[in-house]
Protein backbone atom coordinates (compact mmCIF):
# COMPACT_ATOMS: atom_id res chain seq x y z
CA UNK A 1 0.00 0.00 0.00
CA UNK A 2 2.61 2.52 0.66
CA UNK A 3 3.87 2.23 -2.98
CA UNK A 4 0.67 2.63 -4.18
CA UNK A 5 0.57 5.65 -1.50
CA UNK A 6 3.58 6.93 -3.18
CA UNK A 7 2.61 6.66 -6.83
CA UNK A 8 -1.03 8.67 -6.18
CA UNK A 9 1.61 11.36 -4.27
CA UNK A 10 3.30 11.98 -7.45
CA UNK A 11 -0.18 12.18 -9.64
CA UNK A 12 -1.41 14.77 -7.47
CA UNK A 13 2.10 16.75 -8.24
CA UNK A 14 1.63 16.17 -11.96
CA UNK A 15 -2.07 17.57 -11.11
CA UNK A 16 -1.04 20.74 -9.79
CA UNK A 17 1.96 20.96 -12.22
CA UNK A 18 -1.20 20.76 -15.42
CA UNK A 19 -3.14 23.43 -13.49
CA UNK A 20 -0.27 25.51 -13.19
CA UNK A 21 -0.41 24.79 -16.70
CA UNK A 22 -3.64 26.18 -17.44
CA UNK A 23 -3.40 28.94 -14.89
CA UNK A 24 -0.28 30.26 -17.10
CA UNK A 25 -2.30 29.43 -20.70
CA UNK A 26 -5.01 31.65 -19.23
CA UNK A 27 -3.28 34.84 -18.11
CA UNK A 28 -0.91 34.75 -21.18
CA UNK A 29 -3.56 35.00 -23.84
CA UNK A 30 -6.04 36.93 -21.93
CA UNK A 31 -3.65 39.59 -20.45
CA UNK A 32 -1.13 39.76 -23.36
CA UNK A 33 -3.32 39.85 -26.00
CA UNK A 34 -6.73 41.37 -23.99
CA UNK A 35 -4.73 44.43 -22.22
CA UNK A 36 -4.33 46.92 -25.03
CA UNK A 37 -6.94 49.31 -26.53
CA UNK A 38 -10.16 47.40 -27.75
CA UNK A 39 -10.15 49.20 -30.80
CA UNK A 40 -6.74 47.36 -31.75
CA UNK A 41 -7.95 43.89 -31.60
CA UNK A 42 -7.25 41.03 -33.81
CA UNK A 43 -10.26 38.63 -34.37
CA UNK A 44 -10.80 34.66 -34.85
CA UNK A 45 -14.11 33.32 -35.93
CA UNK A 46 -15.54 37.00 -34.87
CA UNK A 47 -13.96 36.86 -31.24
CA UNK A 48 -11.75 38.99 -30.16
CA UNK A 49 -8.03 37.11 -30.69
CA UNK A 50 -7.54 36.89 -26.64
CA UNK A 51 -10.68 35.78 -26.02
CA UNK A 52 -10.48 32.55 -28.47
CA UNK A 53 -7.07 31.73 -27.33
CA UNK A 54 -7.90 31.56 -23.64
CA UNK A 55 -11.62 30.64 -23.31
CA UNK A 56 -12.59 28.78 -26.63
CA UNK A 57 -9.04 27.26 -27.74
CA UNK A 58 -7.59 26.87 -23.74
CA UNK A 59 -9.96 24.29 -22.40
CA UNK A 60 -9.79 21.66 -25.61
CA UNK A 61 -5.97 22.32 -25.65
CA UNK A 62 -6.16 21.10 -21.46
CA UNK A 63 -8.09 18.69 -22.03
CA UNK A 64 -5.68 17.05 -24.72
CA UNK A 65 -2.41 17.79 -22.79
CA UNK A 66 -4.85 15.87 -19.86
CA UNK A 67 -5.10 12.76 -22.30
CA UNK A 68 -1.65 12.52 -22.25
CA UNK A 69 -0.46 13.29 -18.99
CA UNK A 70 -2.92 11.21 -17.62
CA UNK A 71 -2.43 7.97 -19.94
CA UNK A 72 1.71 8.31 -19.62
CA UNK A 73 1.84 8.78 -16.15
CA UNK A 74 -0.89 7.80 -14.38
CA UNK A 75 -0.61 3.88 -12.75
CA UNK A 76 -3.16 1.75 -13.08
CA UNK A 77 -2.95 1.16 -8.95
CA UNK A 78 -5.28 -1.45 -7.10
CA UNK A 79 -7.25 0.84 -4.60
CA UNK A 80 -8.26 -1.75 -1.87
CA UNK A 81 -6.08 -4.12 -0.04
CA UNK A 82 -8.50 -7.58 -1.01
CA UNK A 83 -7.96 -6.52 -4.93
CA UNK A 84 -4.47 -6.50 -4.35
CA UNK A 85 -4.13 -9.56 -2.81
CA UNK A 86 -6.31 -11.20 -5.91
CA UNK A 87 -4.38 -9.41 -8.27
CA UNK A 88 -0.95 -11.46 -6.72
CA UNK A 89 -2.88 -14.92 -6.70
CA UNK A 90 -3.74 -14.45 -10.18
CA UNK A 91 -0.15 -13.08 -11.34
CA UNK B 1 -52.26 23.47 -21.29
CA UNK B 2 -48.57 24.73 -21.90
CA UNK B 3 -47.00 22.49 -24.38
CA UNK B 4 -43.44 23.61 -23.05
CA UNK B 5 -44.92 21.64 -20.24
CA UNK B 6 -45.23 18.47 -21.63
CA UNK B 7 -41.22 17.64 -22.33
CA UNK B 8 -40.80 18.80 -18.85
CA UNK B 9 -42.71 16.43 -16.47
CA UNK B 10 -41.62 13.81 -19.25
CA UNK B 11 -38.23 14.44 -18.46
CA UNK B 12 -38.99 14.33 -14.79
CA UNK B 13 -40.84 10.85 -15.28
CA UNK B 14 -37.94 10.27 -16.86
CA UNK B 15 -35.58 11.02 -13.55
CA UNK B 16 -37.47 9.14 -11.68
CA UNK B 17 -37.65 6.23 -13.78
CA UNK B 18 -34.12 5.92 -13.19
CA UNK B 19 -34.55 6.21 -10.00
CA UNK B 20 -36.04 3.26 -9.35
CA UNK B 21 -33.90 0.76 -11.98
CA UNK B 22 -31.01 2.59 -9.56
CA UNK B 23 -32.86 1.27 -6.68
CA UNK B 24 -33.04 -2.35 -8.04
CA UNK B 25 -29.68 -2.31 -8.83
CA UNK B 26 -29.23 -1.09 -5.15
CA UNK B 27 -30.63 -4.33 -4.27
CA UNK B 28 -28.33 -6.62 -5.43
CA UNK B 29 -25.01 -4.58 -4.34
CA UNK B 30 -26.50 -4.57 -0.19
CA UNK B 31 -23.80 -7.38 0.90
CA UNK B 32 -21.65 -4.36 0.99
CA UNK B 33 -23.54 -3.39 3.93
CA UNK B 34 -27.18 -0.37 3.52
CA UNK B 35 -24.76 2.86 4.52
CA UNK B 36 -22.16 2.14 1.81
CA UNK B 37 -25.05 1.40 -0.57
CA UNK B 38 -26.87 3.68 -0.32
CA UNK B 39 -25.15 6.82 0.18
CA UNK B 40 -22.04 5.87 -1.83
CA UNK B 41 -23.80 3.44 -4.64
CA UNK B 42 -21.54 0.44 -3.26
CA UNK B 43 -18.08 2.35 -5.18
CA UNK B 44 -18.89 1.73 -8.42
CA UNK B 45 -18.88 4.84 -10.54
CA UNK B 46 -17.15 4.02 -13.72
CA UNK B 47 -15.21 6.66 -15.64
CA UNK B 48 -18.52 8.31 -17.66
CA UNK B 49 -21.05 8.68 -14.46
CA UNK B 50 -18.07 9.90 -12.69
CA UNK B 51 -16.98 12.55 -14.03
CA UNK B 52 -20.75 13.61 -14.64
CA UNK B 53 -21.53 13.48 -10.90
CA UNK B 54 -18.76 15.67 -10.00
CA UNK B 55 -19.98 18.52 -12.84
CA UNK B 56 -23.49 17.70 -11.82
CA UNK B 57 -23.21 18.58 -8.14
CA UNK B 58 -20.72 21.13 -9.09
CA UNK B 59 -22.59 23.25 -11.50
CA UNK B 60 -25.86 24.55 -10.12
CA UNK B 61 -28.09 27.52 -10.73
CA UNK B 62 -25.45 29.59 -10.67
CA UNK B 63 -24.13 28.39 -13.78
CA UNK B 64 -26.66 28.12 -15.31
CA UNK B 65 -28.37 31.20 -14.21
CA UNK B 66 -26.80 33.24 -12.45
CA UNK B 67 -23.11 33.33 -14.36
CA UNK B 68 -24.88 34.02 -17.49
CA UNK B 69 -26.98 36.97 -15.97
CA UNK B 70 -23.63 38.40 -14.68
CA UNK B 71 -22.09 37.69 -18.44
CA UNK B 72 -24.52 39.40 -19.95
CA UNK B 73 -23.89 42.36 -17.91
CA UNK B 74 -20.21 42.80 -17.93
CA UNK B 75 -19.39 40.72 -21.18
CA UNK B 76 -16.69 38.32 -22.34
CA UNK B 77 -14.56 39.29 -19.16
CA UNK B 78 -16.97 37.28 -16.97
CA UNK B 79 -17.13 34.31 -19.47
CA UNK B 80 -13.04 34.49 -18.56
CA UNK B 81 -13.94 34.33 -15.07
CA UNK B 82 -16.27 31.42 -15.42
CA UNK B 83 -13.34 29.52 -17.58
CA UNK B 84 -11.32 29.40 -14.17
CA UNK B 85 -13.29 26.23 -12.91
CA UNK B 86 -12.12 24.22 -16.28
CA UNK B 87 -10.24 22.29 -14.08
CA UNK B 88 -12.69 21.71 -11.34
CA UNK B 89 -13.31 18.22 -12.14
CA UNK B 90 -9.19 16.59 -12.69
CA UNK B 91 -7.90 19.05 -9.84
CA UNK B 92 -10.38 17.28 -7.44
CA UNK B 93 -10.17 13.59 -8.84
CA UNK B 94 -5.75 14.06 -9.60
CA UNK B 95 -4.95 15.72 -5.97
CA UNK B 96 -7.57 13.41 -3.99
CA UNK B 97 -9.23 11.17 -6.02
CA UNK B 98 -6.56 8.02 -5.16
CA UNK B 99 -5.61 8.90 -1.67
CA UNK B 100 -9.46 9.42 -1.09
CA UNK B 101 -10.68 6.05 -2.92
CA UNK B 102 -8.43 4.04 -1.17
CA UNK B 103 -8.63 5.55 2.12
CA UNK B 104 -12.08 5.43 2.08
CA UNK B 105 -12.15 1.67 1.43
CA UNK B 106 -9.64 1.01 4.35
CA UNK B 107 -11.94 3.31 6.78
CA UNK B 108 -15.38 2.39 5.23
CA UNK B 109 -15.75 6.18 5.01
CA UNK B 110 -18.61 7.58 2.64
CA UNK B 111 -18.60 11.37 3.60
CA UNK B 112 -15.86 13.48 4.32
CA UNK B 113 -16.33 13.84 7.84
CA UNK B 114 -15.76 10.24 7.87
CA UNK B 115 -12.68 10.71 6.83
CA UNK B 116 -11.70 13.58 8.77
CA UNK B 117 -12.39 12.14 12.11
CA UNK B 118 -10.46 8.82 10.80
CA UNK B 119 -7.40 11.45 10.52
CA UNK B 120 -7.90 13.63 13.75
CA UNK B 121 -10.06 11.62 15.85
CA UNK B 122 -11.50 14.50 17.35
CA UNK B 123 -15.04 14.93 17.98
CA UNK B 124 -14.67 18.67 17.70
CA UNK B 125 -14.00 18.24 13.91
CA UNK B 126 -17.09 16.22 13.66
CA UNK B 127 -19.47 18.13 15.27
CA UNK B 128 -17.67 21.52 13.13
CA UNK B 129 -18.13 19.48 10.01
CA UNK B 130 -21.71 18.65 11.08
CA UNK B 131 -22.63 21.78 12.02
CA UNK B 132 -21.34 23.33 7.92
CA UNK B 133 -22.79 20.83 5.97
CA UNK B 134 -26.21 21.04 7.67
CA UNK B 135 -26.15 24.63 7.72
CA UNK B 136 -24.72 25.80 4.54
CA UNK B 137 -26.23 23.03 2.69
CA UNK B 138 -29.57 23.86 4.08
CA UNK B 139 -29.19 27.64 2.99
CA UNK B 140 -27.78 26.46 -0.64
CA UNK B 141 -30.82 24.11 -1.60
CA UNK B 142 -33.05 26.75 -0.52
CA UNK B 143 -31.35 29.02 -2.82
CA UNK B 144 -31.44 26.23 -5.36
CA UNK B 145 -34.98 25.64 -5.35
CA UNK B 146 -35.89 29.14 -5.43
CA UNK B 147 -33.74 29.53 -8.43
CA UNK B 148 -35.24 26.40 -10.21
CA UNK B 149 -39.21 27.43 -9.44
CA UNK B 150 -38.41 31.23 -10.32
CA UNK B 151 -37.04 29.42 -13.80
CA UNK B 152 -39.89 27.37 -14.43
CA UNK B 153 -42.14 30.94 -13.93
CA UNK B 154 -40.30 32.58 -16.42
CA UNK B 155 -40.41 29.79 -19.21
CA UNK B 156 -44.16 27.96 -18.55
CA UNK B 157 -45.86 31.27 -17.27
CA UNK B 158 -47.03 28.95 -14.32
CA UNK B 159 -47.26 30.28 -10.39
CA UNK B 160 -44.30 30.24 -9.01
CA UNK B 161 -45.36 27.22 -6.39
CA UNK B 162 -46.06 25.03 -9.41
CA UNK B 163 -43.03 24.74 -10.17
CA UNK B 164 -41.80 23.86 -6.78
CA UNK B 165 -43.75 21.22 -6.04
CA UNK B 166 -43.56 20.23 -9.56
CA UNK B 167 -39.51 19.36 -9.30
CA UNK B 168 -39.06 19.67 -5.84
CA UNK B 169 -41.02 16.61 -5.38
CA UNK B 170 -39.04 15.02 -8.04
CA UNK B 171 -36.05 15.48 -6.38
CA UNK B 172 -36.63 14.62 -3.06
CA UNK B 173 -39.01 10.95 -4.29
CA UNK B 174 -35.83 10.15 -5.97
CA UNK B 175 -33.18 10.83 -3.91
CA UNK B 176 -34.82 9.27 -1.04
CA UNK B 177 -35.81 6.28 -2.48
CA UNK B 178 -32.63 5.40 -4.70
CA UNK B 179 -29.74 6.71 -2.54
CA UNK B 180 -26.28 7.58 -3.75
CA UNK B 181 -27.02 5.36 -7.16
CA UNK B 182 -29.60 6.99 -8.45
CA UNK B 183 -28.57 10.56 -7.61
CA UNK B 184 -25.17 9.63 -9.99
CA UNK B 185 -27.26 8.08 -12.51
CA UNK B 186 -29.92 10.98 -12.65
CA UNK B 187 -26.76 13.10 -12.46
CA UNK B 188 -25.45 11.68 -15.70
CA UNK B 189 -28.57 11.97 -17.31
CA UNK B 190 -28.82 15.42 -16.19
CA UNK B 191 -25.05 16.13 -17.32
CA UNK B 192 -26.64 15.17 -20.92
CA UNK B 193 -29.61 17.47 -21.01
CA UNK B 194 -27.88 20.18 -19.73
CA UNK B 195 -25.04 19.57 -22.40
CA UNK B 196 -27.65 19.66 -25.40
CA UNK B 197 -29.55 22.29 -23.83
CA UNK B 198 -25.93 24.69 -23.89
CA UNK B 199 -25.37 23.56 -27.29
CA UNK B 200 -28.70 24.50 -28.57
CA UNK B 201 -29.09 27.85 -26.84
CA UNK B 202 -25.83 29.28 -28.14
CA UNK B 203 -26.45 28.54 -31.85
CA UNK B 204 -29.97 30.03 -31.19
CA UNK B 205 -28.62 32.97 -29.96
CA UNK B 206 -25.63 33.00 -32.33
CA UNK B 207 -28.43 32.82 -35.18
CA UNK B 208 -30.42 35.33 -33.81
CA UNK B 209 -27.69 38.17 -33.76
CA UNK B 210 -26.60 37.63 -37.49
CA UNK B 211 -23.59 35.14 -36.57
CA UNK B 212 -21.14 35.86 -34.00
CA UNK B 213 -19.22 38.56 -35.64
CA UNK B 214 -21.80 40.64 -35.98
CA UNK B 215 -22.89 39.58 -32.34
CA UNK B 216 -19.72 40.91 -31.27
CA UNK B 217 -19.21 44.23 -32.93
CA UNK B 218 -23.36 44.81 -32.10
CA UNK B 219 -21.60 44.38 -28.48
CA UNK B 220 -18.87 46.45 -28.87
CA UNK B 221 -20.87 49.25 -30.36
CA UNK B 222 -22.94 48.95 -27.02
CA UNK B 223 -19.54 49.51 -24.63
CA UNK B 224 -16.03 48.49 -25.96
CA UNK B 225 -15.61 46.99 -22.06
CA UNK B 226 -18.45 44.08 -22.97
CA UNK B 227 -15.26 42.81 -25.61
CA UNK B 228 -12.28 43.18 -22.87
CA UNK B 229 -11.01 41.02 -20.14
CA UNK B 230 -11.62 43.85 -17.78
CA UNK B 231 -15.52 43.65 -18.28
CA UNK B 232 -18.06 46.37 -19.35
CA UNK B 233 -16.58 49.87 -17.67
CA UNK B 234 -14.34 48.27 -15.97
CA UNK B 235 -16.09 46.46 -13.12
CA UNK B 236 -13.82 43.48 -12.86
CA UNK B 237 -11.04 44.67 -11.68
CA UNK B 238 -7.55 42.11 -12.07
CA UNK B 239 -7.41 41.37 -8.09
CA UNK B 240 -10.90 40.17 -8.38
CA UNK B 241 -10.45 38.18 -11.74
CA UNK B 242 -7.19 36.17 -9.79
CA UNK B 243 -8.49 35.91 -6.09
CA UNK B 244 -11.61 33.61 -8.65
CA UNK B 245 -8.41 31.13 -8.85
CA UNK B 246 -8.67 30.40 -5.23
CA UNK B 247 -12.64 30.85 -4.73
CA UNK B 248 -13.03 28.62 -7.67
CA UNK B 249 -10.04 27.33 -8.67
CA UNK B 250 -7.93 25.89 -5.37
CA UNK B 251 -10.58 25.91 -3.14
CA UNK B 252 -13.25 23.73 -4.89
CA UNK B 253 -10.79 20.60 -3.24
CA UNK B 254 -12.37 22.01 0.28
CA UNK B 255 -16.02 21.74 -1.42
CA UNK B 256 -17.57 18.45 0.50
CA UNK B 257 -20.33 17.91 -2.57
CA UNK B 258 -17.82 17.57 -4.90
CA UNK B 259 -14.66 15.81 -3.35
CA UNK B 260 -16.99 12.99 -1.89
CA UNK B 261 -17.69 11.83 -5.39
CA UNK B 262 -13.67 10.62 -4.67
CA UNK B 263 -14.57 7.71 -2.62
CA UNK B 264 -17.59 6.56 -4.93
CA UNK B 265 -15.41 5.25 -7.81
CA UNK B 266 -14.42 1.43 -9.39
CA UNK B 267 -11.23 1.56 -10.16
CA UNK B 268 -8.11 3.67 -11.43
CA UNK B 269 -8.87 3.27 -14.97
CA UNK B 270 -12.55 5.25 -14.04
CA UNK B 271 -10.44 7.85 -12.30
CA UNK B 272 -8.12 8.66 -15.04
CA UNK B 273 -10.82 8.32 -17.68
CA UNK B 274 -13.17 10.83 -15.68
CA UNK B 275 -10.67 13.25 -15.39
CA UNK B 276 -10.82 13.49 -18.97
CA UNK B 277 -14.04 13.51 -19.86
CA UNK B 278 -14.98 15.43 -16.77
CA UNK B 279 -12.65 18.48 -17.96
CA UNK B 280 -13.69 18.65 -21.43
CA UNK B 281 -17.71 18.55 -20.67
CA UNK B 282 -17.48 21.28 -17.86
CA UNK B 283 -15.49 23.40 -19.78
CA UNK B 284 -18.05 22.93 -23.02
CA UNK B 285 -20.37 24.23 -20.29
CA UNK B 286 -19.20 26.92 -18.90
CA UNK B 287 -18.12 28.48 -22.25
CA UNK B 288 -21.42 28.02 -24.07
CA UNK B 289 -23.78 29.08 -20.90
CA UNK B 290 -21.87 32.14 -20.04
CA UNK B 291 -21.40 32.70 -24.32
CA UNK B 292 -24.53 32.83 -24.78
CA UNK B 293 -25.43 35.39 -21.61
CA UNK B 294 -22.91 37.86 -23.24
CA UNK B 295 -24.41 37.35 -26.56
CA UNK B 296 -27.61 37.88 -25.58
CA UNK B 297 -27.23 41.20 -25.10
CA UNK B 298 -26.87 41.69 -28.17
CA UNK B 299 -30.53 40.14 -28.94
CA UNK B 300 -31.73 41.02 -26.25
CA UNK B 301 -30.31 44.62 -24.61
CA UNK B 302 -32.10 46.05 -21.65
CA UNK B 303 -33.14 43.26 -19.48
CA UNK B 304 -33.84 44.55 -16.09
CA UNK B 305 -32.48 41.73 -14.70
CA UNK B 306 -29.07 39.69 -15.88
CA UNK B 307 -30.55 36.24 -14.38
CA UNK B 308 -33.76 36.95 -16.65
CA UNK B 309 -31.72 36.09 -19.96
CA UNK B 310 -31.18 32.71 -20.21
CA UNK B 311 -34.74 31.98 -19.46
CA UNK B 312 -35.91 35.21 -21.51
CA UNK B 313 -33.83 33.30 -24.28
CA UNK B 314 -35.07 30.07 -24.45
CA UNK B 315 -38.61 31.63 -24.47
CA UNK B 316 -37.80 34.03 -27.19
CA UNK B 317 -36.14 31.85 -29.95
CA UNK B 318 -37.17 28.13 -29.36
CA UNK B 319 -40.96 27.20 -29.95
CA UNK B 320 -42.75 26.38 -27.33
CA UNK B 321 -42.20 22.82 -27.16
CA UNK B 322 -38.34 23.04 -27.47
CA UNK B 323 -38.37 25.43 -24.84
CA UNK B 324 -39.94 22.84 -22.38
CA UNK B 325 -37.24 20.40 -23.03
CA UNK B 326 -34.51 22.91 -22.77
CA UNK B 327 -35.27 24.70 -19.68
CA UNK B 328 -34.48 21.41 -18.29
CA UNK B 329 -30.99 22.36 -18.90
CA UNK B 330 -31.09 24.68 -15.69
CA UNK B 331 -33.51 23.02 -14.16
CA UNK B 332 -31.25 19.53 -14.17
CA UNK B 333 -28.32 21.64 -12.64
CA UNK B 334 -30.01 22.62 -10.17
CA UNK B 335 -31.82 19.05 -9.29
CA UNK B 336 -28.38 17.29 -9.72
CA UNK B 337 -26.90 20.18 -6.96
CA UNK B 338 -29.96 19.44 -4.84
CA UNK B 339 -30.21 15.76 -5.03
CA UNK B 340 -26.23 15.72 -3.65
CA UNK B 341 -26.48 17.63 -0.79
CA UNK B 342 -30.16 16.13 0.35
CA UNK B 343 -28.04 12.83 0.36
CA UNK B 344 -24.85 14.44 2.07
CA UNK B 345 -27.03 15.81 5.02
CA UNK B 346 -28.72 12.50 5.16
CA UNK B 347 -25.99 11.07 5.64
CA UNK B 348 -24.29 13.64 7.91
CA UNK B 349 -27.46 12.93 9.99
CA UNK B 350 -27.36 9.27 10.10
CA UNK B 351 -23.68 8.06 9.93
CA UNK B 352 -21.72 11.31 11.01
CA UNK B 353 -24.07 11.62 14.10
CA UNK B 354 -26.58 8.96 15.21
CA UNK B 355 -24.41 6.42 14.00
CA UNK B 356 -21.27 7.75 16.15
CA UNK B 357 -22.54 8.84 18.61
CA UNK B 358 -25.91 7.33 19.91
CA UNK B 359 -24.45 3.96 18.83
CA UNK B 360 -21.23 4.63 19.62
CA UNK B 361 -20.04 3.10 15.77
CA UNK B 362 -21.58 -0.39 16.71
CA UNK B 363 -24.48 -1.22 13.97
CA UNK B 364 -24.62 -5.05 15.42
CA UNK B 365 -27.46 -4.75 17.46
CA UNK B 366 -29.60 -2.88 14.86
CA UNK B 367 -31.09 -4.15 11.38
CA UNK B 368 -29.94 -3.07 8.25
CA UNK B 369 -33.40 -2.97 7.51
CA UNK B 370 -34.13 -0.71 10.35
CA UNK B 371 -30.72 1.82 8.89
CA UNK B 372 -32.01 1.52 5.66
CA UNK B 373 -35.99 2.64 6.87
CA UNK B 374 -34.32 5.51 8.50
CA UNK B 375 -31.69 6.51 6.26
CA UNK B 376 -34.58 6.38 3.84
CA UNK B 377 -37.18 8.75 6.55
CA UNK B 378 -33.80 11.27 7.09
CA UNK B 379 -33.47 12.04 3.49
CA UNK B 380 -37.06 12.53 3.11
CA UNK B 381 -37.48 14.63 6.30
CA UNK B 382 -34.52 16.70 5.50
CA UNK B 383 -35.96 17.05 1.66
CA UNK B 384 -39.52 18.08 2.75
CA UNK B 385 -37.91 21.04 5.47
CA UNK B 386 -36.30 22.49 2.55
CA UNK B 387 -39.17 22.07 0.25
CA UNK B 388 -41.07 23.70 2.59
CA UNK B 389 -38.53 26.55 3.85
CA UNK B 390 -38.57 27.37 -0.51
CA UNK B 391 -42.15 28.35 -0.17
CA UNK B 392 -41.29 31.56 1.93
CA UNK B 393 -37.76 31.19 2.64
CA UNK B 394 -36.65 32.77 6.02
CA UNK B 395 -34.12 35.42 5.75
CA UNK B 396 -31.90 34.07 7.61
CA UNK B 397 -31.63 31.02 4.78
CA UNK B 398 -30.95 33.58 2.32
CA UNK B 399 -28.74 35.31 3.96
CA UNK B 400 -26.59 31.87 4.65
CA UNK B 401 -26.95 31.40 1.29
CA UNK B 402 -24.37 34.07 0.52
CA UNK B 403 -21.44 32.45 2.16
CA UNK B 404 -22.83 29.03 1.78
CA UNK B 405 -19.86 28.39 -1.07
CA UNK B 406 -16.82 30.32 0.59
CA UNK B 407 -17.84 29.37 4.13
CA UNK B 408 -17.79 25.20 2.69
CA UNK B 409 -14.45 25.98 1.56
CA UNK B 410 -12.58 28.28 4.80
CA UNK B 411 -14.35 25.04 7.28
CA UNK B 412 -12.92 21.99 4.84
CA UNK B 413 -10.01 23.36 2.63
CA UNK B 414 -6.84 23.07 4.90
CA UNK B 415 -8.15 19.83 7.32
CA UNK B 416 -9.10 17.92 4.08
CA UNK B 417 -5.52 18.98 1.91
CA UNK B 418 -3.12 19.25 4.98
CA UNK B 419 -4.85 16.26 6.49
CA UNK B 420 -3.82 14.05 3.80
CA UNK B 421 -0.26 15.57 2.73
CA UNK B 422 1.26 16.92 6.08
CA UNK B 423 1.89 14.28 8.75
CA UNK B 424 1.89 16.96 11.58
CA UNK B 425 -1.36 17.92 10.83
CA UNK B 426 -3.49 17.46 13.99
CA UNK B 427 -7.02 18.04 15.34
CA UNK B 428 -6.11 21.08 17.36
CA UNK B 429 -5.08 22.54 13.95
CA UNK B 430 -7.96 21.58 12.19
CA UNK B 431 -10.09 23.06 15.27
CA UNK B 432 -8.35 26.22 15.22
CA UNK B 433 -8.58 26.36 11.10
CA UNK B 434 -11.92 25.86 10.86
CA UNK B 435 -12.78 28.56 13.36
CA UNK B 436 -10.23 31.19 12.42
CA UNK B 437 -11.57 30.49 8.83
CA UNK B 438 -15.37 30.82 9.42
CA UNK B 439 -14.80 33.91 11.36
CA UNK B 440 -12.36 35.75 9.19
CA UNK B 441 -14.26 34.77 6.14
CA UNK B 442 -17.93 36.14 7.46
CA UNK B 443 -16.58 39.29 9.29
CA UNK B 444 -15.01 40.60 6.05
CA UNK B 445 -17.85 39.10 3.89
CA UNK B 446 -20.49 40.75 6.60
CA UNK B 447 -18.13 43.86 7.11
CA UNK B 448 -17.51 44.75 3.64
CA UNK B 449 -14.32 45.60 4.39
CA UNK B 450 -12.48 46.73 1.12
CA UNK B 451 -9.63 44.35 -0.12
CA UNK B 452 -8.93 46.41 -3.32
CA UNK B 453 -10.73 43.76 -5.12
CA UNK B 454 -9.61 40.87 -3.58
CA UNK B 455 -11.96 38.29 -2.78
CA UNK B 456 -12.54 37.77 1.37
CA UNK B 457 -11.40 34.30 0.66
CA UNK B 458 -8.05 34.92 -0.14
CA UNK B 459 -7.22 36.52 2.94
CA UNK B 460 -9.35 33.70 4.99
CA UNK B 461 -7.49 30.61 2.88
CA UNK B 462 -4.25 32.36 4.56
CA UNK B 463 -5.51 33.06 7.79
CA UNK B 464 -6.73 29.36 8.59
CA UNK B 465 -3.70 27.93 7.20
CA UNK B 466 -1.79 29.87 9.51
CA UNK B 467 -4.19 29.03 12.38
CA UNK B 468 -3.56 25.01 10.99
CA UNK B 469 0.23 25.72 11.66
CA UNK B 470 -0.08 27.16 15.08
CA UNK B 471 -2.48 24.69 16.10
CA UNK B 472 -0.70 21.68 15.04
CA UNK B 473 2.27 23.01 16.74
CA UNK B 474 0.84 23.24 20.44
CA UNK B 475 -1.68 20.17 19.41
CA UNK B 476 -0.99 16.43 20.62
CA UNK B 477 1.61 14.80 18.07
CA UNK B 478 -0.05 12.86 15.45
CA UNK B 479 -0.88 8.94 16.62
CA UNK B 480 0.98 6.02 15.26
CA UNK B 481 -1.51 4.17 14.21
CA UNK B 482 -3.14 7.13 12.14
CA UNK B 483 0.29 7.35 10.27
CA UNK B 484 0.74 4.13 9.51
CA UNK B 485 -2.88 3.62 8.03
CA UNK B 486 -2.37 7.25 6.15
CA UNK B 487 1.26 6.75 4.62
CA UNK B 488 1.56 3.22 4.61
CA UNK B 489 2.54 0.34 6.72
CA UNK B 490 6.39 0.46 6.68
CA UNK B 491 6.27 3.62 8.35
CA UNK B 492 6.14 3.13 12.02
CA UNK B 493 9.82 2.48 11.96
Amino acid sequence: MRKAFRQADREALITLGLYAFFFVWWTVFAFGLGSGDVEEYDYVLGLPAWFFYSCVLGYPVMTLVLWVVVRRFFADIPLDEAEDDEKGERQ
Amino acid sequence: MNVALIPLIGYLALTLLLALWAQKQAKKGVGRGFIEEYFIGGRTMGGFVLAMTIIASYTSASSFVGGPGVAYKLGLGWVLLAMIQVPTTFLTLGVLGKRFAILGRRIHAVTITDFLYARYRSDAVVLLCSVAILLFFAASMVAQFIGGARVFQAVTGYPYEAGLILFGVTVVLYTAVGGFRAVAVTDALQGVVMLIASVVILFAVVRAGGGMEQCIQTLKGMDPGLVSPSGAGDSIPTPMLFSFWILVGLGILGLPQTTQRCFGYKNSKSMHDAMIIGTLIIGFLLLFMHLAGVLGRAVMPGLTSGDLIIPSLILELLPPFWAGVFVAGPLAAIMSTVDTMLLLVSASIIKDLYIRYRLKNDTSGISAKKIGRMSFCCTLAAGVLVFCASFNPPDLLVWINLFAFGGLEAVFLWPVVLGMYWRRANATGAVWSMAAGVAVFMILSVCKVPLGGVHAIVPTCVVSLLAFWLGSLRGDPVPPEVTRMFWGEEEEA
